[in-house]
């Protein structure tokens, strides 16, 4: 080994050296601009992150297309879906502002390491202007406080935690879908009818922000009708085989089993509990019940038969019969085959709606598009007259009571519409105690 | 210079040359042409490369020079990125006491799980190694969510009491008072330049943690290092305790992680679990191993090249694969696409795992080796082709 001699000459000509090194960067000055990703020239590009790969990846995969199909309206190619229906007429089908629309993609991967990664790389190399999407709250969460720190709009696609408007709210970030608080609100006078009031609840509930916001909603939904909530069993959310989770709730008294599960973990515990024959059984004189309050149609096709019967809620479902919906339908099935999921809607909405503010306010500028789309009040996207609160950037709109469909007529028919609950029912307070805690803080454009 | 030979001297140079042009290296394309999307020097990834680069220099003390292979290095990752989360949050954004707080923390938790698992080698360890970082992203992700926040990660919250700040400091990370998240951008013709704050700090440290890795490699205690690798049982006959040597080296590299982790968070200020799970701790083995365990300069590469596919790979679609083969007629256009569909996208995994495939199959000591083929071939030295010194051992000497 060499020595490490330090002599005056070696010292100077080092500390040069990392001298120089450490005032590089500062030599540049960054470059006025008056927000970050400005468009310049004729495009303009919008960042759509979703899941790719991962337990969501069919979800994330339904987003994308829709996101394809919201451009393409944008643009002026196809029939233009919900643009028809919409309240608004700002969009005139030449892309936003007069500029045309591009996007990039990105994979979450459902982690929010590699969501803000992707987002990331969406805005610094690719000049986006806005991301939209996710399949998870907590990567919801995470990529709205990127986008926060970035001076870029966050439009959330299927986030369901109370705390993405609740305490994790950020002035970039609006949320178009529902939240666990609304599914409660929602479900428990429909549970009430159909089970009673004097029901014992089991929760299994998966262990993440979303799972404990859910449980505590419905929990607390329900207790107020008068049912009684047994216990609660947290369950890691990789597992994949519930069967050691079920049969303790066979003799815990419970009438009822809630399962607070999403994705591919709710496909698992829901055949798991049907497959130890719970619902055959008779409890405390009654028949033996279990919901599911976050519903999705691809949960509803994984589950098959097993879903018939079940009660959940869901944000938006294709069957329903208003001129928006069935515009939306139509274009999605006739461009893919099928018919939308409830996050492909989702996504679709946000994509316009953020089209229609920077339209309204006549500028990218995020501070711009923020002020134009808090308060707003819109029609015809499908959910009826929805208002985006600007106390925590929450849409308000009705809330779909579903059941698993008994007698289905073919693949898509798995789920029924059992009651459009109207949007004064869910709402409740911006200071309401489930989503106390955080502030939106100032809107940033990232100039 | 700096107790380095001149070769070392020499590679050192080149080395610190190479991280400081990055920005200009990897952006090969100019911006509107059809390849702009292979270019790789925006900031986040240009931090990434340096970051995984130091982890992985970090990881290869330890399984490069003892040989000893541990599954749960991204524990200390994790555990880098929570401490300085919690600095932000009760202190202010600048980032140095995160950075030591991060080195500190992660150098105890190794000194821990290392004194545990260093009881056993081969493949006990990497499990015992496995199990504790398993372990630490449960804790993280369910049990200890009043510090890690679990799932969501543990991020700065407007009402954190952030005693150091004062009126006009700086919103986000910065090392007093340059802000990492900002960026000079330069046009040259039709080329943009981004020379990020964040990166030439990550860069700056990378250099400092090579240089040290470097003179490790050439020290007396890498010496023994290596011993260990190559025969444990001789050394303990003549009469060395290798423990010693080993838990040092595992809390050095630990540290290198820690610190890694430490400059997740100080890029973008979120500290997520998902970095301590397994998956994580898998990677920086394939990037050791990809680039070539037991080189100084192999593990970078391998971090980069990781990284590279991750963020570039990932973000191709069927569309871009449109624009480029739209010259072609239609059919063959929509053949070709469809042929390279599953490779692009979500299938980068699949793309990354062939060359992996690839490289271990061909070039056992990883990218390097291919490096030192070809500059062989070049200079003509291919005749007397030396086997890797670092980590064969010599056939050893009939008369002792």
């Amino acid at each position: 080994m060499s020595k490490f001699q330090l002599n005056r000459r070696t010292l100077i000509k080092s500390g040069a050296a990392v001298g120089a090194g450490l005032a590089l960067p500062t030599m540049f000055t960054s470059s006025a601009r008056a927000y970050l990703n400005e468009p310049k020239g004729g495009t303009v590009t919008l960042g759509f992150n979703v899941p790719q790969t991962g337990p969501y990846a069919d979800e994330g995969l339904d987003e994308l297309r829709a996101q394809e199909l919201a451009v393409q309206h944008l643009n002026g190619e196809g029939d233009g879906g919900m643009m028809n229906t919409f309240s608004s007429k700002a969009l005139k089908g030449n892309g936003i502002l007069g500029k045309k629309v591009q996007f990039v993609t990105g994979d979450t991967q459902t982690k929010s390491d590699a969501a803000r990664a992707s987002a990331k790389s969406m805005i610094e190399k690719d000049g986006a202007i806005m991301i939209n999407g996710g399949s998870s709250s907590g990567v919801a969460v995470a990529v709205q406080g990127l986008c926060q720190e970035a001076g870029v709009i966050f439009m959330a696609g299927l986030t369901h935690s109370n705390d993405t408007t609740g305490k994790d709210k950020k002035a970039n970030g609006f949320r178009h879908f529902f939240n666990a608080y609304m599914s409660g609100a929602a479900l428990a006078p429909v549970l009430a009818k159909a089970y009673g009031t004097d029901r014992r609840a089991y929760h299994l509930t998966a262990d993440y922000t979303w799972g404990w916001t859910q449980q505590e909603s419905i929990a607390t939904a329900t207790e107020g009708m008068g049912w009684e909530t047994v216990n609660n069993v947290l369950t890691p959310l990789a597992s994949t085989d519930f069967s050691s989770y079920i049969a303790p709730v066979l003799n815990s008294g419970a009438d009822v089993l809630i399962l607070n599960h999403y994705g591919g973990n709710m496909v698992n515990s829901l055949t798991n509990a049907v497959q130890f024959g719970l619902r055959d059984k008779m409890v405390n004189g009654k028949q033996f019940e279990i919901i599911v309050p976050l519903y999705s149609e691809l949960m509803a096709a994984g589950a098959g038969a097993n879903v018939r019967g079940v009660y959940g809620s869901m944000n938006w479902n294709w069957q329903l019969q208003d001129e928006g919906s069935k515009a939306f339908v139509k274009s999605f099935g006739e461009k893919y085959g099928r018919p939308p999921s409830n996050s492909a809607h989702t996504c679709y909405v946000q994509t316009l709606l953020y089209a229609d503010a920077c339209e309204r306010a006549g500028t990218f500028d995020p501070c711009g598009v923020v002020e134009a789309l808090e308060g707003f009040e819109f029609d015809g996207m499908g959910n009826g007259p929805t208002l985006y609160r600007a106390d925590d950037h929450q849409c308000f709109k009705d809330v779909l009571v579903m059941k698993g469909t008994d007698n289905p007529t073919n693949e898509y028919d798995t789920l029924e519409i059992v009651e459009q609950t109207p949007r004064s029912q869910v709402e409740y307070a911006p200071d309401h105690p489930m989503f106390a805690g955080g502030e939106l803080g100032q809107c940033n454009s990232g100039a | 210079m700096l107790g380095l030979s001149k070769k070392d001297t020499t590679f050192l140079l080149i080395v610190i040359f190479l991280t400081l042009a990055t920005p200009i290296l990897l952006q090969p394309f100019p911006e509107n042409s059809a390849l702009a999307q292979f270019n790789a020097g925006y900031p986040d990834l240009m931090q990434r490369f340096a970051i995984f680069g130091i982890f992985a220099i970090g990881f290869n003390i330890l399984f490069g020079l003892t040989g000893y292979l541990s599954f749960g290095h991204a524990a200390f990752l994790g555990v880098g990125s929570y401490s300085v989360v919690w600095m932000y949050k009760l202190l202010s954004y600048n980032v140095l006491p995160g950075l030591i707080l991060a080195v500190i923390v992660s150098g105890l938790f190794a000194l821990l799980i290392g004194y545990i698992s260093l009881r056993r080698s081969g493949i006990y360890f990497s499990i015992l190694t496995l199990a504790f970082a398993q372990m630490s992203f449960n804790l993280a992700y369910s049990v200890l969510t009043p510090l890690t926040n679990g799932e969501t990660g543990l991020q700065v919250y407007t009402d954190d009491p952030q005693v150091l700040v004062s009126e006009g400091s700086p919103l986000s990370p910065h090392f007093f008072g340059i802000v990492m998240n900002e960026s000079a951008k330069i046009d040259v013709g039709g080329w943009q330049f981004t020379f990020s704050n964040g990166y030439y700090f990550c860069a700056i440290i990378a250099i400092l943690v090579f240089y040290l890795s470097m003179r490790i490699f050439r020290s007396p205690f890498g010496v023994m290092l290596r011993a260990i690798k190559t025969n444990q049982t001789r050394m303990n006959y003549t009469g060395l305790n290798p423990r010693p040597y080993t838990l040092a080296a595992f809390v050095i590299s630990g540290m290198y992680a820690g610190l890694a982790g430490a400059l997740l968070a100080a890029m973008d200020p979120l500290a997520g679990a998902e970095r301590m799970q397994w998956t994580a701790s898998g990677e920086v083995v394939l990037m050791t191993i990809l680039g070539g365990a037991g080189t100084l300069m192999g593990p970078v590469l391998g971090a980069g090249f990781i990284k590279y596919f991750e963020n570039i790979f990932s973000k191709i679609n069927d569309n871009i694969l449109h624009t480029w083969f739209s010259a072609l007629p239609d059919g063959l256009e929509d053949a070709v696409v469809f042929v390279l569909h599953p490779f692009i996208g979500k299938g980068w995994h699949l793309t990354l795992g062939l060359l992996f495939m690839l490289v271990v199959i061909f070039l056992p000591g990883g990218l390097m080796e291919g490096g030192t083929r070809i500059w062989n071939a070049i200079t003509g030295k291919n005749r007397k082709k030396k086997q890797d010194a670092d980590h064969h051992p010599k056939p050893s000497a009939h008369v002792n």
